[in-house]
């Protein structure tokens, strides 16, 4: 079963936070949507549980039964104890009993905190929050697993924890969509999607997206910036030139996932079509 | 400190509902203690019974408001219509002295019934005349203390306070913390999400209204002398009222300022108005309207009824039947739009998402 939404567009008013996206979440895979604050990353993912209307386009989605789903905002009752959040949403899924315990003793091993079953939300660290949050979503063993942002703000031990977590649940067949402003996350997905101010402006696997960079990627080694559009990688500067003219100084580069990503923001200014499968 | 002061300014000139408060407030407060706030009465619903009935009530004069004279009745009638809350005193004729009745759970009008007999017979003294001589007896709250009709009063102030404070709070917590889009999510109907807010709520406003009545009767001597069943239904009715209220304010509150702001302008009206403090038949016609749509008034009607008078509920049909319409319309209305929250999708008449749409992979 393939889950996700197809030319979804929302208006709120008269802005337009989606236009016409298309994203596909298929089983035991990872898909990652890409995009800088106020892109519309958390209203696709709302789009796709329900939570906005869509003025157009289609949204397939499980029965909410089936569906896992951590806002970007919480996921978790501060005033609850480990405990009792997974047993909140355990009844709420019909996980009960034995089923509960058992399910609840794995996951909480899984994510580290079998010792912290008496403490309370709100005494967690924000990795540990967010794992908690991400492990009562996955209590139920849901069909499609919908996160918003689960590594902002969480250390990289804890980020690259929370990573384990969601790879494990794709490889038991869950569809998982999750949103990031960390390009290296999106790196090991299946698919990308890069959002820009509500359009989907590239989607493909990473390597798609690799291939699809248009023009000329070069690399500059002086302090300073130079001329066309560059950004700073390390002690160097990265240049990108929409023709396949680099400007002088610089050293031609087969570019990176990150590259690619930045560049399709850039080409998305200057209205430059990718050259590859992507799109 | 120029800074902060216009900073100040800046942010309360976008907070309305500051600035609401900040202008309806004091004129709210204005009315109530200039037009309602009143301990004085200055007219007292009267009854007239016995042989000389007409001739009494044609004698009465102010505060005394004849509404019913029956030269048939007797005694008990008048106390059954004192129960019923249809008179405040009663007079019975054709005996010497006269007989006043007079419902003690109207303090204040009571008070000033007794007092308006006095100045009679001063008046009478000082024009040379015999003044009747009248007995008074004051039923159902005979030392005219405070505490009995307070008590049956505060058991509303506690189910208000519970229902309306208390019940928005907890839903904004949900609407605050973010975890009211979780729910939205989650295999809940939006009756599940809703009733299991309130219920907890229900549960422990009918704990508290237990303990209050309990604490009143065993500390205070306040009686209990009317049907528990009858004093149940009209705490449900008035509960189902508050918590609808209580679900209405978090629908209309992003956060628990908002939600306290808004139920302490639901909640001052009621606590001033409601006949709880300043009688009602004390206030001016022109704001009396006031009391009559605010449903603790309603409420204290039962109560005070049901726990000194033993008033039977076809007397409280009225207070019943409106409560129970309040709770309807409230209760209907804050379900509606805390369904609009949790059932975003189905807002519109037009569906576009299809849920579960199976599709070939």
């Amino acid at each position: 079963m393939t889950w996700g939404l197809e030319s979804a567009s929302v208006r709120f008013g008269t802005r337009t936070a989606l236009d016409r996206v298309t994203l596909r979440a298929e089983p035991s895979t990872v898909s990652v949507v890409v995009g800088g604050d106020g892109a519309g990353k958390s209203t696709l993912l709302r789009a796709l549980v329900g939570l906005v209307p869509l003025s157009s386009g289609i949204s397939r989605r499980p029965s909410k039964e089936e569906i896992g789903y951590v806002p970007a905002t919480a996921g978790l009752y501060t005033d609850l104890t480990v405990e009792e959040n997974l047993a909140f949403s355990g009844g709420a899924y019909g996980v009960v009993g034995s089923e509960l315990a058992h399910r609840s003793t794995e996951l909480l091993e899984r994510i580290g905190l079998a010792n912290a079953r008496t403490r309370l939300g709100g005494q967690l660290s924000g990795g540990m929050r967010r794992k908690l949050a991400v492990a009562m979503a996955l209590l139920h063993r849901p069909a499609l697993l919908v996160l918003d942002e689960p590594t902002t703000g969480v250390d990289p031990v804890s980020r690259s924890e929370l990573w384990r977590l969601i790879s494990a649940a794709a490889a038991g067949g869950t569809a998982v969509v999750a949103t990031t402003t960390y390009v290296d996350e999106a790196h090991r997905a299946s698919t990308v999607t890069l959002l820009e101010q509500g359009r989907s402006i590239s989607t493909g696997a990473p390597s798609e997206i690799v291939a699809a960079v248009a023009g000329k990627l070069g690399v500059v080694r002086s302090t300073a910036q130079p001329q066309g559009l560059s950004w700073r990688w390390g002690s160097s500067w990265r240049v990108w030139s929409p023709t396949d003219v680099l400007p002088e100084g610089a050293e031609p580069l087969q570019p990176g996932f990150e590259d690619a990503v930045i560049i399709a923001c850039l080409a998305d200014e200057q209205e430059v079509q990718p050259v590859g499968r992507a799109r | 400190m120029w800074a902060m002061i216009v900073k100040e300014f800046r942010q309360l000139k976008r907070d309305r509902r500051t600035l609401a408060m900040l202008v309806v407030l004091p004129v709210l407060l204005l009315v109530i203690f200039g037009y309602a706030a009143k301990f004085e009465v200055s007219n007292i619903p009267t009854i007239v019974v016995g042989p000389q009935a007409e001739q009494v009530a044609s004698q009465l004069q102010g505060p005394f408001q004849v509404v019913e004279v029956d030269p048939g009745a007797g005694k008990s009638f008048v106390e059954s219509r004192l129960r019923d809350g249809k008179a405040v005193v009663g007079l019975v004729t054709g005996q010497r002295p006269l007989l006043a009745l007079m419902d003690g759970t109207q303090l204040f009008a009571a008070q000033a019934a007794e007092g308006a007999f006095a100045h009679m017979a001063r008046a009478a003294e000082a024009s040379g005349v015999t003044p009747p001589a009248v007995t008074v007896q004051i039923l159902f709250d005979p030392k005219l203390m405070s505490s009995w009709i307070m008590i049956p009063g505060l058991t509303g102030l506690i189910l208000l306070f519970i229902g309306t404070l208390i019940t928005s709070l907890g839903i904004v917590r949900e609407r605050q913390s973010g975890t009211i889009e979780q729910l939205a999510v989650m295999p809940f109907r939006p009756w599940d999400v809703i009733f299991g807010k309130i219920v907890p709520y229900l549960l422990l406003a009918s704990l508290d209204l237990t303990v209050i009545v309990g604490v009143g009767m065993l500390l205070f001597g306040v009686p209990f002398v009317g049907s528990v069943a009858t004093f149940g239904l009209g705490a449900l009715l008035f509960l189902l009222v508050t918590l609808g209220m209580g679900v209405l304010i978090s629908t209309v509150s992003q956060n628990q300022g908002q939600a306290i702001q808004l139920a302490i302008m639901f909640v001052v009206p009621q606590v001033l108005m409601s006949g709880l403090i300043f009688p009602i038949s004390s206030m001016a016609e022109a704001v009396r309207w006031i009391a009559y749509v605010l449903p603790l008034s309603w409420y204290i009607e039962i109560s005070r009824g049901v726990m000194l008078k033993d008033t039977p509920v076809a007397a409280l049909w009225e207070p019943l039947v409106v409560l129970a319409g309040m709770a309807v319309v409230v209760l209907g209305l804050a379900m509606l739009r805390f369904r609009r929250d949790l059932a975003p999708s189905a807002r519109h008449g037009r569906v576009t998402a299809a849920q579960p749409e199976p599709v070939s992979p």
